[in-house]
């Protein structure tokens, strides 16, 4: 059996005195799509923002591809880890958010090279290259040089997607890739995600998007004030719910 | 047929234009006399009062040693500027360290020059060498020393007039470039931080560039106004464009129309600022709106455009 790509036992997290995870265990194996699903504050995206680091974990054990996410152990001691090095880190992990968080004074072209460019080192016309590719990939081939305020929400969030592509990720989390958009925007987001799934990209994806997940996810975990409630095949979880709030959390949606 | 139908409007040609009595408006015209009536009487005395001596205006408003004072007063501006700005985004990002030493450091800097008068100022680096009278830059407690040499040849009143009005604008373009800092919002950082940018690189490539929408206007203004303020150099015995008129008029005894030739550079200067500063802030505009606004050049040609085809259409 391979090692798991995302592992975490008892994570703990708090805002002061507000506990948002108390204790998430689950694993996630490689070119695996796991999806998050839950109400509003149920700690979904939080834990998403602690697998890079954009938060800080208080207790338990979170790791990444067998490294453990921000800190390095040794002598039986945790030692944190420098700035580079959680940027490194970071780099490896392609992240995508709610409201795109596109860079609102580049073009679609230069928002996807900038990372390859200033991080790895890419020469320009090689990056520029890949990105065309990546733009053309997520149905975006005629919008290289638009800028993010020209574009439609839909087409702005595949932008997004290509841009964490560019930096070759060996994971992929997505924050409610789809909850702002119109409705008739979203089909195309899910198309792309769909065929990276299909790439055997690794996915942890935030999502209210029932179909999606009970087409694309190899599994799916049901978070509820801060805990895991339910985890398992989506056909199960989604189809024959086991516990009263996953039930209740389904008719609403459904 | 279904219930409720909606009617289409009737195909025949455009609906007729209202056409109303428009409301009249008696304060404006009383408003607009008044106005005028001032106008013509202040024109009338400027034109015809025979002590303003015009021709001395016109006399000196070329003359070579006011030209040599416009130069330096730019140089000032220019100079006194880059210094400011360059120490403002340093106490700036300074002032949004983590580290507590360093941030309050800036925020101490920007309190102290805040709290007293440019004036003041830059008559205490003109005086400095009275109390440091010999200058030395080393490292400090041990005696080594890479440069030294008196007060009175490093601090001339050129680098006391870049000194005093330099540092003083670095307190001030610190506040301004913080505000531009801190109106990029979160989610930019986060999006830099999860691609794998170091904290140097998200600051230059990603928060300063959107920052700089809101640090130009200001910075604008700041420069307008640095302008105007080099003209307190003259205290410090500096020639620049005030001094060199207040030169020519402690001779020939016109002040009034040698400050006149003064003024009408000044606002000459100022002026073409503006349109450097429009210019600028379209630039940084890029991708704020879906379409960059005309130039003053691209409005005039769509107006005399939009105008002809009024005319072709009656």
């Amino acid at each position: 059996m391979t090692a798991p790509m995302v592992k975490a036992e008892g994570v703990h997290k708090r805002f002061g005195r507000l506990e948002v995870l108390k204790g998430i265990s689950l694993e996630v194996q490689p070119g695996d799509v796991l999806v998050l699903l839950g109400p509003s504050g149920s700690g979904k995206s939080t834990f998403l923002r602690c697998i890079n680091h954009l938060e800080k974990i208080n207790s338990g054990r979170l790791s990444v591809d067998g490294e453990l996410v921000g800190y390095r152990e040794s002598g039986g001691k945790l030692h944190e880890l420098r700035e580079s090095e959680i940027a490194r880190k970071r780099g490896e992990i392609g992240m995508v958010f709610q409201h795109f968080n596109l860079f609102p004074h580049m073009t679609a072209l230069e928002n996807v090279t900038c990372a390859p460019i200033r991080v790895k080192g890419m020469a320009r016309d090689r990056a520029d290259t890949r990105a065309a590719e990546l733009l053309g990939r997520v149905g975006l081939p005629d919008k290289l040089s638009a800028y993010p305020a020209q574009l439609s929400g839909g087409q702005q969030q595949r932008v997004a997607i290509a841009r964490a592509l560019a930096m070759e990720p060996k994971l992929m989390l997505f924050d409610e890739p789809t909850s702002a958009l119109d409705p008739e925007l979203v089909g195309d987001v899910l198309q792309a995600m769909k065929q990276l799934a299909g790439e055997g990209m690794t996915m942890i994806v935030v999502t209210h998007e029932m179909g999606f997940a009970a087409e694309v996810a190899d599994s799916v975990v049901f978070m509820d004030d801060g805990i895991v409630v339910e985890a398992g095949d989506p056909d199960r979880v989604l189809g024959n719910p086991r516990h009263e709030r996953t039930r209740a959390f389904l008719s609403k949606v459904l | 047929m279904s219930g409720g139908s909606i009617e289409t409007p009737p195909a025949a040609g455009r609906p007729e234009d209202i056409r109303a009595v428009p409301v009249r408006h008696p304060g404006r015209w009383v408003a607009g006399v008044l106005i005028l009536l001032f106008g013509a009487s202040l024109i009338h005395s400027v034109a015809t009062n025979k002590l303003l001596e015009w021709h001395v205006v016109g006399n000196f408003l070329f003359d070579q040693r006011i030209f040599e004072g416009i130069v330096v007063t730019l140089e000032l501006t220019a100079g006194a500027m880059a210094l400011g700005v360059i120490l403002g985004v340093l106490l700036a990002v300074m002032r949004l360290s983590p580290n507590p030493l360093v941030s309050g450091s800036s925020w101490l800097y920007i309190w102290f020059f805040r709290a007293t008068p440019v004036l003041v100022q830059l008559l205490f680096w003109y005086n400095v060498s009275a109390v440091y009278p010999r200058i030395s830059l080393g490292i400090p407690f041990l005696g080594v020393e890479f440069v030294h040499g008196s007060a009175n040849t490093i601090i001339t009143p050129l680098a006391a007039a870049l000194l005093g009005l330099g540092l003083n604008e670095g307190a001030y373009m610190a506040e301004i470039v913080r505000a531009g800092i801190i109106s990029v919002g979160e989610g930019q950082t986060e999006a830099a931080q999860s691609l794998g940018m170091s904290r140097l690189q998200i600051m230059r490539r990603i928060v300063l560039p959107q920052a700089m929408r809101v640090i130009i206007p200001p910075t604008g203004n700041e420069t307008i106004s640095m302008l105007k303020t080099t003209a307190l150099v003259s205290v410090i015995a500096y020639t620049e464009l005030l001094l060199a008129a207040e030169n020519i008029y402690s001779v020939n005894y016109k002040p009034i129309q040698l400050l006149i030739v003064a003024s009408i550079w000044y606002a000459v200067m100022t002026s073409a600022l503006y349109v450097g500063q429009y210019y600028l802030e379209r630039h940084y505009g890029r991708g704020a709106a879906r379409e960059l606004p005309p130039t003053p050049l691209e409005r005039i040609r769509r107006g005399l455009f939009s105008l002809r085809r009024e005319q072709a259409t009656p």
